[in-house]
């Protein structure tokens, strides 16, 4: 079991590296193409924001919970743009829905 | 220069501390998932400190726990992780042209989406001392915080746990956010994102459908959409 879990572990980390490192180490030159160039730049936002919803609202079996840290992350980041302001932030709106609820 | 160096290595690891902060949180509850797959605190530490991956990890160990294939394992950490081989792409353009490949090898092994965020968001070009700033403040963390959750996940009471995964979607509004306020376009594509993959998930078509799959195929669409409808100025790409 033991070391069936390592070769796991071991695979887990050749496929994440070498997904990361191909890239940034082969693409030598500026992209020139505007609609690539374009894609690049609104990408990760778009990423991560699909990653937010719907997942958030699955952290507790009441939705509420995960509304509640969203609209909480929402604002902390909008006025604070701090990472960990915005994090605690979240966490806190959800435990105090998750108490109440 | 090597003043220059030490001032973008000490400037990054500044901005790597809250996030170090979060991924400790993060990855504690990432710990109590990995005890549940039965993997030791020292594993704990590893599957960390070589992944460098919040997604990815989970998947993993959830693959650990049912004993997957090893195929299944490869195309499920592709599929988690594909955002990353984005955003390499992305960072390959901050960078100075000249920047040596050792460099880019070391950049490549940690371009987690908090890392990125620093690290596309510094003004061009990119200096990897700033990218190692960020490492030596956050991958300790992220390590560490999922060992100490596999040695003391099972003392929270689970409403802290639920609190404590609330985390990492806390870390990703922060990434998105601040760029938003200052792109108007941004702001209204991330408005678009959250209402889309909200809709795409209640409809039944889509809901069979596994949620790395959903995520890639969204991001995939909206991006393309975004840039044929709004392609991006050079005044956007400075700013953000």
């Amino acid at each position: 079991m033991n070391t069936h879990v390592w070769s796991y572990i071991f695979v887990m980390a050749a496929v994440s590296y070498l997904i990361r490192v191909l890239p940034i180490t082969l693409i030598r030159r500026q992209i020139k193409n505007r609609f690539i160039r374009s894609v690049l730049y609104y990408l990760p936002y778009v990423t991560l924001s699909v990653m937010t919803v719907p997942a958030i609202f699955s952290i507790h079996e009441n939705p509420v919970c995960g509304a509640a840290g969203l609209v909480a992350g929402l604002i902390t980041a909008w006025t604070t743009r701090n990472l960990f302001l915005t994090a605690l932030g979240a966490c806190l709106a959800v435990l105090a829905a998750a108490l109440i609820v | 220069m090597k003043r220059e160096t030490a001032a973008n290595f000490i400037k990054g690891a500044k901005h790597g501390l809250p996030i170090g902060l979060g991924y400790f949180a993060v990855s504690f509850s990432l710990g109590i998932t990995a005890r549940n797959a039965g993997m030791t605190a020292f594993q704990g530490l590893m599957i960390s400190l070589l992944n460098n991956a919040s997604a990815g990890e989970y998947a993993g160990i959830s693959a650990i726990r049912t004993q997957a294939p090893y195929l299944e394992l490869v195309f499920l950490i592709l599929i988690t992780n594909a955002r990353y081989f984005l955003m390499s792409c992305a960072l390959s353009q901050r960078l100075a042209p000249g920047t040596p490949w050792y460099h880019r090898m070391l950049i490549g092994f940690d371009i987690t989406d908090e890392i990125f965020g620093i690290g596309v968001t510094h003004p061009y070009p990119l200096p990897p001392a700033y990218m190692y700033g960020g490492f030596s403040t956050t991958i300790p963390m992220w390590a560490l915080g999922t060992m100490f959750g596999v040695i003391a996940g099972n003392i929270l009471p689970a409403v802290a746990v639920t609190a404590l995964s609330a985390a990492i979607y806390g870390m990703f509004i922060a990434v998105v956010i601040p760029p938003a306020r200052k792109d108007r376009v941004i702001l209204i594509l991330v408005a678009i994102s959250f209402a889309v993959s909200g809709l795409v998930s209640l409809i039944p078509l889509f809901a069979g459908m596994s949620e790395s799959l959903r995520i890639i195929l969204l991001t995939l669409v909206i991006s393309c959409a975004a840039a044929l409808i709004r392609p991006v100025t050079e005044e956007q790409e400075g700013r953000a």
